[in-house]
């Protein structure tokens, strides 16, 4: 079966121009592939650059060198020179992220946040919010919070949003960046649940696992990312 | 006879011909304001110099003609009027609308329908239906140009938000050949269906605001309305007392300081042929 | 990929010596929200104003479904601007008639295009008013009386209700407080969404263009220094001047 999601000789470097142009290189030479229903954990030290290089993935961040290909529609396409367009197209459908913060319009409910990605891909307003709310439960956020806009949660109560948000659409690919970062044990546990039905169901999953029991209970291998001196 | 020192019907030619010239675009143009050099005339804005200017330029020595003001012949513009035409084209002038050859009218359509062999000449005070919604003139030629006429349907919308029936009772909006908004001049909403297709040419002058429009014989006019809720014209439910017409437009007369009243038709000509033709058969 | 509704081509105009447009391109398909950001006197406004007809460029070329809007006359751009297009203002006083109810004012496009039928209108107005939130029992109300919150929705509901394809936006939640700004924002984003609605807005707020656009143009002096994913010229800004822009704003 061919990768979900596999890069080619990825490389990313920032220039920073308000500091003289120096050129900071991060990750280079990255080949990295994910299969279906596989969950890969980057590894490496703390500024190795494996939240940089999932950022890349996601198309965040423009890719500064190599090939980014992407399983979508039945088709492999090249995200690193895909145009706005085509990324927002298969972050629709296809690409998941759960980033460690959340970021969206005040004053939504947090209900609607988290069943706003499902009615992007057609579901009704009603099963979209049925599954918002089941979700929310399976992550322990009580009922009330559900009509609360997240903004004054605490920081563990906006990750399981955000969680939320990020599994209940089924991405064939979801990328997780230190999804369990501020949770307690109970909620860990429910995390490593979804991210083993969501292999099950055949996601491929790529994240970043600070958390070593998480870590071990999810991930099929590792990938190592190294700093990376002359990158492109 | 002419007066000395007057050309015909006052106008020298050349005005009268830049006038006919106006008149003829506007005919060529249903509904469509034509611009024209109007002149200073013997009598203050308001009193018809519009009206006066499109009646000296059609003018011939043959012509008969009638003028009336709120639908009476005997009014004293109706009569000072008459008598300027009389001492500067010498033309022959009536009160009956069958015998008249011009109507020139404030206020009113004669209620005897009008032939091909007529022409009828309304004084315009405010020429532009939608004055009083954009004050801007370039943008209500703009607006005219590209038939943009939402605003005054808005305007008869928020008659009915409000009122639950369009308000406007006189200078009701109509649509001329299904192309140009046009002001009817302030003739009552009752005399707007006289207009649809009628067999006279329809001049119509504003001095002041020096523009000049017309509708050709048999042209489609139309009152603006809403499907559920279509334009009715309105008349006072009562009979005429002088001659009992339960069809004319009437006018309200304050009798006495008693509060005593009466309606009689406004058309003074149809009332009096009316109470003549009752008499006579009366007599016989 | 479908074909964009609007594209413009090497729009160039100057206003004497200073250049308000250089060389700007830029395109929109059905159901994208585009933001245009950057500074005062940037050029975005001259920009908006350029791909709406509003102002004829020195050069280029403004498309609209492949045919030349500044070559079609202006009968056939105001026909789009009473239909296929929306334009909101930034002021809702210079977007709304504030003598007409509210009703009125909703009604006034479907009139332009052939309403006649006064229930029927009404029935529409009640529905976009409901639709942003405004109490439909404010139907017959004047403008006047309304916040300017709801003055700005009403305005909205005033433009979207014959359906338009595209809406200009120019500093839509300007001058509105932070709270109603968010509603404000969260309600163009749901109609966009829902409505396949192609909206481009002119913004310096970059904290809203975030979360409201899926792409960026960042304009300065009168050019397009950089455009792409919205979230991808925020968080990995290429040129200079949108380093500096998204360094100066506080949590953007």
């Amino acid at each position: 079966m061919s990768p979900a999601l596999r890069t080619e000789g990825l490389g990313k470097a920032f220039t920073l121009h308000l500091q003289g142009g120096v050129r900071i290189p991060v990750v280079g030479g990255v080949d990295l592939a994910v299969h279906p229903g596989e969950c890969v954990a980057l590894w490496g030290p703390s500024g190795a650059g494996k939240s940089t290089l999932m950022r890349c993935l996601y198309g965040n961040y423009g890719a500064g060198a190599g090939r980014i290909l992407l399983r979508h529609r039945d088709a492999e396409f090249d995200l690193a020179a895909a145009t706005p367009q085509q990324v927002i197209a298969a972050r629709r459908e296809t690409l998941g992220y759960v980033s460690q913060f959340l970021r969206v319009i005040p004053r939504v409910a947090t209900r609607d946040i988290v069943a706003e990605p499902l009615i992007a891909r057609g579901m009704s307003r009603e099963d979209a919010a049925t599954r918002a709310t089941a979700l929310l439960h399976r992550l322990n956020l009580p009922e009330r919070l559900h009509a609360l806009p997240p903004a004054t949660f605490s920081g563990g109560e906006q990750q399981r949003v955000n969680l939320a948000r990020g599994f209940a659409p089924h991405y064939p690919v979801l990328l997780l960046d230190e999804p369990t970062a501020s949770l307690d044990t109970a909620n860990r546990a429910v995390v490593i649940g979804l991210i083993r039905e969501a292999k099950a169901q055949g996601s491929a999953i790529i994240g970043i696992f600070h958390d070593s029991e998480v870590r071990e209970a999810v991930a099929d291998r590792l990938y190592d990312v190294h700093p990376h001196q002359d990158a492109a | 006879m002419i007066e000395q020192g007057y050309n015909f019907a006052y106008l020298d030619e050349a005005t009268k011909r830049m006038i006919r010239r106006a008149i003829l675009k506007a005919v060529a143009i249903p509904g469509h304001q034509i611009p024209f050099g109007a002149r200073e005339m013997p009598l203050p804005y308001g009193w018809g110099t519009g009206g006066i200017q499109v009646t000296a330029s059609i003018l011939g020595p043959a012509d008969v003609l009638k003028v009336i003001d709120q639908g009476a012949d005997d009014t004293t513009n109706a009569i000072s009027i008459r008598r300027f035409f009389t001492r500067v084209a010498g033309v022959a002038t009536t009160e009956s609308t069958a015998e008249a050859t011009i109507v020139q009218t404030r206020h009113r359509i004669p209620e005897r329908a009008l032939r091909e062999d007529q022409v009828i000449v309304y004084q315009v005070p405010q020429p532009e239906p939608l004055f009083k919604l954009e004050p801007r003139r370039a943008e209500t030629e703009r607006l005219h140009a590209l038939a943009d006429y939402g605003l005054m349907h808005v305007r008869l919308y928020e008659d009915i938000a409000r009122l639950g029936h369009i308000a406007k009772a006189y200078d009701y909006p109509v649509m001329v050949n299904g192309r140009y908004l046009m002001s009817p001049s302030p003739i009552p909403a009752f005399d707007n269906p006289k207009m649809h297709r009628m067999a006279a040419l329809q001049l119509f002058g504003a001095g002041r605001e020096k523009r000049i429009y017309a509708i050709p014989p048999y042209t489609d006019v139309r009152s603006l309305d809403f499907e559920d809720h279509p334009f009715r014209p309105i008349r006072a439910p009562h009979a005429c007392a002088l001659c009992g017409s339960t069809e004319s437009y009437l006018d309200e007369v304050v009798t006495d300081d008693a509060g005593g009243r009466m309606f009689v038709c406004s058309d003074t000509d149809y009332c009096g042929e009316r109470q003549a033709s009752a008499a006579q058969e009366a007599a016989e | 990929m479908t074909a964009p509704l609007l594209t413009a081509e090497g729009l160039n105009l100057r206003f004497g010596s200073i250049p308000a447009l250089v060389d700007v391109s830029i395109d929109i398909s059905a159901g994208e929200v585009v933001a245009i950001v950057g500074e005062s006197g940037s050029g975005k406004t001259t920009l908006l104003r350029v791909l709406s007809g509003m102002m004829a460029p020195d050069a280029g070329t403004v498309r609209w479904l492949g045919d030349d809007l500044h070559a079609m006359g202006e009968a056939a751009r105001r026909r789009l601007m009473r239909t296929d297009w929306g334009f909101v203002h930034q002021n809702p006083r210079d977007g709304l008639r504030l003598n007409v109810s509210a009703g009125g004012n909703v009604g006034e496009r479907l009139m332009a295009v052939g309403a006649r039928h006064y229930g029927d209108i009404r029935a529409q107005a009640i529905e976009w008013l409901k639709r942003v939130e405004v109490d439909a029992a404010r139907i017959d109300d004047l403008p006047r009386t309304f916040s300017g919150g709801m003055q700005q929705r009403l305005q909205i509901a005033r433009t979207l209700v014959t359906r338009p394809r595209l809406v200009f936006m120019d500093e839509p939640t300007g001058g509105l407080d932070v709270s109603v700004q968010a509603r404000l924002l969260d309600l163009i984003r749901g109609l966009s969404r829902e409505l396949g609605l192609a909206v481009l807005i002119v913004t310096h707020d970059i904290a809203a263009a975030r979360l409201l656009a899926d792409r960026m143009l960042v304009m300065r002096r009168g050019e397009v220094v950089e455009q792409g994913l919205t979230d991808r010229v925020l968080d990995d800004p290429q040129h200079p001047y949108t380093q500096l822009l998204v360094s100066s704003v506080l949590a953007a």
